[in-house]
């Protein structure tokens, strides 16, 4: 090598090493709560693990979670909750690769699933956790209309495109009082693979009155344009005129969009509120055998006051089988994640929080886990 | 040192003597290195034990074979080319370093192979699976125990997105290279390439947000302009539904992302024409523009091709600034050809479903849909290759010249 | 291709003097510069319009020593604070192992097809498959790397899995730019340095390389520029983390891509949207440090031609 080339190559590693050299005094911001990083172990110091918990899953959670590992750190600044939010699939997939600690899925675990689950807690079944409730609120931009009522059947049929303008008498019918413009409906879709578009397939079909014809599935079937996750669908919605989506309820109260309000059979249409769509959790029924959570949500409830659309998702944990130190870290983090601290501040961001007597059951499944 | 023999071995009617004078060549070109202290005795040992090498080899393989393995390539000028590289092998570094050269040549085929060789064996299966047509079916539904699909739809939007793309984009690129290096007021020069090679530097995923949240309200007016005036053509056609993710709008931000890229390229390629060429034409008394046609883009045209080409990988493999633009069409309505619909390109439908690969079968949709798109690239590339090679005698001219000049040079340093 | 751009303007101005245009040439010409400078007002108004959008938006977040020295963690899309320090130092590092790995084959395979290999068949094979993986889209390339990283080997998600992936994509780009302009060398350079007597890998070394180093410099940069702003094969390969992390063989790491993907998907929130232009500009910023270096480093050693 020649003088001049080794001089090249040198100055290029001079040149990166600086890089890394200068910049190697990086720090994780303070908390913004009143307690600090270093009297951290005195508040809580016996519950805290060390360590690195690494998560994967759905999207829908992910503000939740995020929020949560927020509060959590606050708490336990030593432990280092990573969540990927990839998706469902993506996180069953990760987790029975053995890529990530424990996964967040809008489903519970399917049977062959569950065998590749098992496989990888080295024999011991897994677990389906109820953690967070994500309202799915159909959200529209219309000129001029701010209050909005669905039912069912309406829904199903603008979704599946057998309504296509506004002005359409069932619509009508339903939203006395209100004028609507002749044009046509532009509906949005999520063009990935998703667990909302699979709980809203579900309501469409239980309650859809058979106007839905699809089956429900993660892939959209109806009518629309499709858009790419959450953030698409509501940004499409936002920027086109006489639009409708669904979406998570965070993403239509965050663009600002108009909510539509749901008659679920009962009578009076039901505003999409925290409480409402708790009301339809306590409709639904336990789908697990032994310890595992599973619920089975009913989409057709006619319960009073209950907002029938809206998606569970879990956290999928091992039973046994992880190693000591990160078994005490999921405890530690998922325990804090289902307590009143915990889903205290979920409501801020527009999920609901677990009903009181399904959160002492999570607690006691996640206590059992070892 | 004057060989009549040795100036163009391969222009010589009968073979024998062709071949006879193989060895002699070598030696020519040691002894010419001979006498510079550097290479000392070893050089010149390695120099006669090639010679005996060659001649061994000669004796093995026939005069015959020697001799049309010197005229293979065919042209007159390869084979001093040949001489050139003969003489050399004999110092360690040189050795060391063609060893090393070959190996990096000798890693890309092997990573390729593999790459090819393992996403085939991935997407075989699945192909085997398949219900339907993969070739000539649009429908896309993988999973489940009749997994149909195919890459049609996918096809179609991913070759009319670029082709768009390029139209738009190779043009400017050319122009604006062209305005950074013989146009613009040298200090304007400098700054506006670095621009440009800044924005080279945007994440796609950038391009995509801005394409929507910025460009894409202002196309709209542009797309009702067009689709009203072509509407009559079924690709200008405008279908009910919205302006934004439609795959015009796609093109355009895919144009404006590659823009940087080959811009860039040519801009290198045209600064380095040489001054002669340049000087030459001038002094012809041509106008800048015929210099340019006449000297730059000539000479210029192979490194625009590959650039251009470089942008049209990007283009035809964008991800997530097309997955962020496109509208996605639902499953129900009719297949629709205009370019003011919505569409899915390979990438983006791979990337949108990523998440989901949850089954091998699966999987192996998606990567067979991925072999298909490189395949297209492929089949692009070597097309724009074989048009470059063949049909443009300006592109000929400079690498015969290159190398007629490389012939005179050998032959003056033998003589 | 200093020395080039230097010389230029005297030749240009002969141009205008010599010629004695009739009056069709003189309007073509007119009208090619026209042309010419219209394609670069139109090729500049959408470029200058995202570097506005990004620097107007971005710019602020930059300003605070926190975005440089801090990490997201416990920064939730609601909340503002926090910085990209993990994000750049993960991209950094991905980049750099990748650009260890794929510069030197890249630059050894141009030399091999344009100084070894010029027309031979293996030459022809190495041509082809380069055009292969140029068309290999990142996707893919990052699946590939999945399915023999994760699915084969066994081994977890990792940074250093990301770079594995982006080689694929960096390597034609730099190959194809570095073969280009090492053809662009006249063999003039190389023939007189041969009749010196210097042997081929020295003549390669000091004469061919350094002749076309601009030209490499700059591919290499558009090598570096586009696998930094590659964001598939980080959804695939890596975790995101919003922590520290700066061990690339273990451990979700954090990267300036994954950051903007992150943080997209609320651009309705402010402080979110905030880091996404961030984010980009500071990725912007980066490869413009890079730039200037690898200019620095070419103008120091590329050889004095005057």
């Amino acid at each position: 090598m020649s003088v001049n080339s080794l001089l090249r190559v040198g100055s290029v590693a001079v040149a990166s090493l600086g890089v890394l050299a200068l910049s190697a005094c990086g720090s994780d911001p303070t908390p913004s709560g009143s307690s600090s990083p270093s009297g951290s172990s005195s508040s809580a110091g016996a519950e805290c693990p060390q360590g690195t918990l690494n998560a994967e899953g759905s999207s829908a959670q992910k503000n939740a979670i995020d929020e949560v590992i927020s509060k959590y750190n606050e708490k336990c600044a030593d432990v280092t909750v990573n969540y990927n939010p990839t998706g469902s699939g993506a996180g069953v997939k990760q987790f029975n690769a053995n890529q990530v600690d424990f996964a967040g899925s809008d489903s519970a675990l399917k049977p062959d699933e569950m065998t590749a689950a098992t496989k990888r807690c080295a024999g011991n079944p897994a677990i389906d956790l109820p953690m967070v409730i994500g309202p799915v609120a159909i959200a529209i931009n219309v000129d001029g209309v701010s209050k909005f009522i669905l039912d069912g059947p309406t829904a199903a049929k603008i979704f599946q495109g057998t309504i296509k303008t506004w002005n359409d008498p069932a619509i009508a019918k339903l939203n006395p009082g209100v004028t609507l413009p002749s044009a046509p409906i532009s509906v949005f879709f999520r063009s990935d693979e998703s667990g909302t578009t699979e709980n809203f397939t579900k309501y469409l079909q239980a309650s859809g009155g058979g106007a839905w014809t699809g089956a429900p599935a993660k892939k959209w079937t109806g009518t629309g344009a499709g858009k790419e996750k959450s953030a698409g669908v509501a940004e499409g919605v936002k920027s086109t005129k006489n639009s409708i989506t669904y979406v998570e309820w965070s993403y239509a109260v965050d663009n600002k969009l108009t909510i539509a309000q749901i008659d679920n059979g009962s009578g009076t249409p039901i505003e999409l509120t925290a409480d409402s769509a708790g009301k339809a959790l306590a409709a639904a029924k336990p789908a697990g055998t032994g310890t595992d959570l599973a619920l089975k949500l009913d989409y057709a409830t006619k319960a009073a006051g209950a907002y029938p659309i809206i998606l569970v998702t879990y956290e999928i944990a091992c039973t046994k089988g992880l190693p000591a130190e990160k078994t005490a870290l999921v405890k530690s983090f998922l325990s804090y994640f289902v307590s009143k601290d915990g889903q205290a501040s979920l409501t801020d961001l527009n999920y609901a929080p677990l009903p009181a007597e399904i959160q002492t059951k999570v607690d006691a499944a996640i206590q059992a886990i070892s | 040192m004057s060989s009549p023999d040795g100036t163009a071995p391969p222009d010589r009617p009968d073979g024998t003597a062709a071949g006879q004078d193989q060895p002699r060549i070598e030696d020519l070109v040691h002894e010419e290195a001979g006498p510079i202290p550097k290479f000392g005795g070893l050089a010149e040992e390695h120099a006669e034990h090639e010679a005996e090498e060659a001649a061994e080899v000669m004796t093995e393989s026939g005069p015959e074979s020697k001799a049309s393995a010197a005229g293979t390539s065919g042209a007159p000028p390869s084979g001093p080319g040949k001489e050139l590289d003969l003489g050399p092998v004999g110092h360690l570094g040189d050795r060391l370093f063609s060893g090393l050269a070959r190996g990096s040549g000798g890693l890309v085929i092997l990573i390729v192979a593999f790459v090819g060789i393992f996403l085939l064996a991935l997407a075989i299966p699945s192909l085997a699976d398949d219900k339907s047509s993969f070739l000539f079916s649009r429908i896309w539904e993988p999973g489940g125990d009749q997994p149909r699909f195919g890459i049609a739809a996918l096809f179609y939007t991913t070759v009319i997105s670029s082709i768009i793309a390029m139209l738009i984009a190779v043009p400017i690129a050319i122009g604006v290279a062209l305005f950074i290096t013989y146009y613009s007021p040298k200090r304007l020069a400098q700054p506006v390439a670095y621009a440009v090679d800044l924005l080279a530097a945007v994440p796609s995923i950038i391009y995509g947000l801005w394409g929507i949240l910025f460009f894409a309200p202002i196309l709209g007016p542009v797309i009702d302009g067009l689709s009203s005036a072509l509407g009559w053509i079924p690709l200008f056609e405008k279908p009910p539904g919205d302006n934004v993710g439609v795959v015009f709008t796609a093109s355009v931000v895919l144009a404006i992302m590659i823009l940087p890229v080959v811009t860039a390229i040519s801009r290198e390629i045209f600064q380095q024409t040489p001054i002669a060429h340049r000087e030459g034409a001038l002094a012809l008394g041509a106008t800048k523009w015929e210099m340019i046609r006449m000297a730059v883009l000539p000479y210029g045209r192979s490194g625009v091709v590959s650039a251009s080409m470089l942008g049209l990988g990007r283009a035809l493999g964008e991800t997530v600034a097309v997955l962020i633009i496109l509208s996605v069409p639902n499953g129900q309505d009719p297949w629709n050809s205009s370019i003011f619909a919505g569409g899915e390109t390979f990438a983006s439908k791979i990337a949108n479903n990523a998440a989901e690969f949850d089954s091998p079968e699966k999987t192996g949709a998606y990567i067979a849909a991925g072999l298909v798109l490189f395949v297209v690239t492929f089949l692009v590339n070597s097309a724009a290759r074989i048009i470059v090679d063949r049909s443009t005698p300006g592109n000929k001219r400079p690498r015969r010249n290159r190398r007629a000049g490389a012939s005179t040079a050998t032959e003056g340093a033998k003589s | 291709m200093t020395a080039v751009a230097e010389n230029k303007p005297a030749y240009e101005g002969k141009a205008l003097d010599l010629s004695g245009k009739s009056g069709s040439r003189a309007f073509k010409n007119t009208l090619a510069t026209v042309l010419i400078g219209l394609a670069f007002v139109l090729a500049m108004i959408p470029l200058v319009w995202i570097l506005f959008t990004v620097i107007s938006k971005g710019y602020h977040l930059l300003l605070s020593a926190d975005w440089w020295s801090q990490s997201q963690r416990g920064i939730t899309v609601r909340r503002e604070g926090g910085g990209a320090y993990h994000a750049i130092m993960g991209t950094l590092i991905m980049s750099l192992i990748t650009a260890v790995i794929a510069v030197p084959i890249a630059v050894l395979g141009a030399v091999y097809l344009v100084e070894y290999g010029k027309g031979t068949r293996a030459a022809r094979a190495v041509s082809f498959m380069i055009d292969i993986l140029t068309g290999v889209p990142s996707i893919v390339a990052a699946l590939f790397v999945y399915a023999v990283w994760i699915t084969i080997f066994g081994f977890n998600r990792v940074g250093f899995a990301v770079s594995l992936s982006l080689v694929l994509l960096m390597l034609p780009v730099v190959l194809r730019s570095t073969e280009e302009m090492l053809k662009l060398v006249p063999d003039e350079l190389r023939e007189a340095s041969y009749a010196l007597g210097v042997p081929k890998w020295k003549t390669i070394m000091k004469v061919v390389v350094p002749t076309a180093f601009g030209g490499i410099v700059t591919g290499v940069m558009l090598g570096l520029a586009r696998v930094m702003g590659e964001t598939a094969p980080l959804l695939i390969l890596v975790g995101y983390s919003k922590n520290i992390n700066l061990n690339p063989f273990n451990g979700f790491m954090g990267a300036l891509p994954t950051m903007i993907n992150q943080d997209r998907t609320e651009l309705a929130l402010q402080p979110a949207a905030d880091r996404v232009w961030a984010a980009a500009l500071t990725l912007i910023l980066l490869v413009l440090v890079l730039n200037v270096l690898a200019r620095l480093i070419a103008r120091f050693s590329s050889i004095k031609s005057k």
